[in-house]
């Protein structure tokens, strides 16, 4: 099944030549990182984690998000999803191993990452978000390559593996609640710590996740002869819009209770974000742009007559997309550092060579999926 | 007879969860285990900011601790001190930074001019060693001091999200590289990885003060165990009111300041 992803026309050759051309420069981007430290970010002793981290955030929630399609089409048997589910299951391994990439490239010491394993911490939950996204992983590259086997051979998947395929659901929401209590477990970042984090991350997994999948759908019917169909497009439309409501209720709720209360702690980072502080406003844009696209997102996508329109309801996936990106990723992970814990403003902007090695990282995401989705076509293809 | 290759990744994943079980039982074995018995000391520093602001501008503690520590300068091309790659175990911070749940408008001016020297304030309940994913960092039985293993520390900075106090520092980048002159005596570190005030175990193991106590001229820095009421610093504490930073978030600091 493997090799069906070593036949491809010019145009998917060259693309994975791109690819792996961004891959290499990263590559010595990396090289620079490992040789000098971090130091070469814009990271520092007030803002210590920062972009690498927040991809890492939102991309869990890329992952966590096959929980979607994987869900209905298992468990209620929602026999639409058929063609569409191990699209969603190829997408969470490159987002995984994306997620594993961005943790290895803000390690100071990546080459110990083995102590993880060898001195297991159960008190950290980074101990377990280490183990909740391997065993994802597994997961995933199990069910999603013996259900292709399968189909290819024109059978039912085995029976031994739909014990699998019920405990990748939940797997799935614990991958991105654990990856909360990372942060929301923190006395020392009252931004972070709030009970509605775990819930927001979810809420915008599953917006966000279901409209990336879209957008792939669309991308494939335009540049191969692959159709998921019209339904279950609309149907991911109708999750992504309403886990995107949930997220924005959850994030008012988190300013009700944060500007309501008063509590300058709480309200401080807010202000940081929205307005800026002590003369800091370098997020300010991106959190308006955040917002005001969150608002577009919902107006395009509300409506059924929007959605229903596939130019709308890409363009809706997009704004969705880009709101949650800014919001969960750089505005979550920097916004906990700042105020620092004495009260201080400190200033991070990402540097050249941090941007280029997560653009790496990206490439790397894209290249798997490419080589995934290219298994997938080349067995439906052949499918008499 | 030739493999193939499904038997062969078969066999590989199979091996792993092998090699996955091995932690797997060490884990179970820490769950196991129980909180270890209480020798009953506790190491603890009371810090005279009266006697202390007397000496305007001095950095004694800091500069003693500093050199017996290795800790290195960084400086920026323009000679400015370099503030985002420092590296600090102990220093001064403005008394409304330092302290700011003590802060307000109409606060004295005596007061607001102090400069609060902070350090590591060995929490009894120290996040940072409940979230460390190694245990490269830790809190001794036997005194209560939180310890830090550098050869152990992957780096990922997690210890320092989770400090209320800013006491950890990262090695973004060669700390050797700028060392001019070095205390053969205490390891030198390597970038990637946190370091932070271990209240001089090396020179408490040879019966010797911490550098920064030994170093005050003005004596406003006392060290001992808190648990022993016949300390010193026991006596310090009934004697004077004291104030910790962030008393109210639980990680009950060892750290106590006169005002």
């Amino acid at each position: 099944m493997i090799e069906k992803a070593f036949y491809g026309d010019k145009k998917y050759w060259s693309w994975l030549f791109f690819l792996g051309a961004v891959i290499l420069i990263a590559f010595l981007f990396y090289m620079r990182q490992f040789n000098r430290g971090l130091t070469v970010t814009g990271l520092g002793r007030d803002v210590s984690w920062g972009f690498y981290i927040a991809q890492f955030t939102f991309l869990v929630g890329v992952a966590a998000s096959a929980v979607m399609v994987v869900l209905p089409y298992y468990l209620h048997n929602y026999k639409m999803f058929g063609k569409i589910t191990i699209l969603g299951e190829f997408l969470a391994i490159p987002s995984v191993l994306m997620c594993m990439l961005f943790i290895f490239v803000d390690m100071g010491q990546p080459f110990r990452i083995l102590n993880v394993f060898l001195h297991p911490s159960p008190n950290s939950p980074m101990f377990w978000d280490t183990v909740a996204l391997g065993g994802y992983l597994c997961l995933n590259i199990l069910i999603g390559f013996v259900t292709l086997g399968a189909e290819r051979k024109l059978t039912a998947p085995p029976k031994w593996i739909k014990p699998f395929i019920i405990i990748s659901i939940p797997w799935a929401i614990s991958i991105h609640t654990v990856t909360a209590f990372l942060y929301s477990g923190l006395v020392a970042r009252p931004f972070w710590m709030t009970a509605v984090l775990a819930p927001r991350f979810l809420a915008s997994a599953f917006s966000a996740g279901p409209a990336l999948l879209i957008l792939l759908c669309l991308l494939l019917r335009k540049i191969s002869s692959f159709d998921v169909g019209k339904e279950p497009i609309q149907k991911l439309a109708v999750i992504a819009i309403y886990a995107m409501c949930l997220n924005v209720f959850l994030i008012l709720m988190e300013i009700f209770t944060t500007f309501y209360g008063g509590m300058e702690d709480h309200m401080s980072h807010f202000k940081y974000l929205f307005v800026g502080l002590d003369g800091n406003t370098f997020f300010v844009p991106w959190m308006w742009t955040s917002s005001i696209l969150a608002i577009v997102t919902l107006i395009l996508l509300i409506p059924p007559a929007g959605r229903k329109n596939e130019k709308i309801l890409a363009l809706g996936c997009i704004t969705l997309f880009i709101s949650i990106w800014i919001d969960k990723g750089m505005g979550m992970i920097v916004a906990g550092f700042v105020p620092n814990p004495f009260h201080v403003v400190a200033r991070y902007v990402p540097t050249l060579n941090e941007l280029a090695i997560a653009l790496g990282v990206y490439a790397i995401g894209a290249l798997i999926v490419t080589l995934l989705y290219k298994i997938v076509l080349s067995v439906r293809a052949s499918i008499p | 007879m030739s493999i193939k290759r499904r038997d062969f990744i078969k066999i590989t994943g199979l091996s792993t969860l092998g090699l996955v079980a091995i932690p797997a039982s060490e884990l179970l074995a820490e769950i196991a285990k129980t909180e270890t018995s209480k020798s009953g000391k506790k190491l603890a520093m009371a810090i005279d900011l009266r006697k202390c602001s007397k000496e305007e501008g001095c950095t004694d503690c800091i500069d003693a601790c500093h050199k017996v520590h290795n800790v290195p300068n960084f400086v920026l091309p323009d000679g400015k001190p370099n503030r985002k790659d420092e590296i600090k175990w102990i220093w001064k911070e403005h008394f409304g930074h330092a302290f700011n749940d003590n802060q307000h408008e109409f606060l004295s001016e005596k007061i607001q001019h102090i400069e609060a020297v902070v350090l590591c304030n060995h929490c009894e309940n120290p996040p940072c060693v409940s979230v460390c994913p190694t245990k490269a960092t830790w809190k001794r039985d036997e005194d209560g001091i939180v310890m830090m293993d550098w050869h152990r520390c992957i780096g990922c900075r997690y210890c320092i999200a989770a400090c209320p106090y800013g006491s950890r520092s990262f090695n973004w980048r060669d700390p050797r590289e700028v060392l001019e002159e070095q205390n053969t005596d205490f390891p030198t570190r390597m970038k990637g990885v946190v370091e932070k005030c271990t209240f001089c175990n090396e020179r408490l193991s040879r019966g010797l003060q911490p550098a920064c106590v030994e170093a005050c001229k003005a004596n406003a820095i006392v060290f001992g165990d808190i648990h022993d009421p016949k300390s010193d610093i026991r006596k310090l504490l009934s004697n004077n009111f004291t104030i910790l930073r962030k008393p109210g978030l639980g990680t009950n600091p060892a750290i106590y300041y006169i005002v």
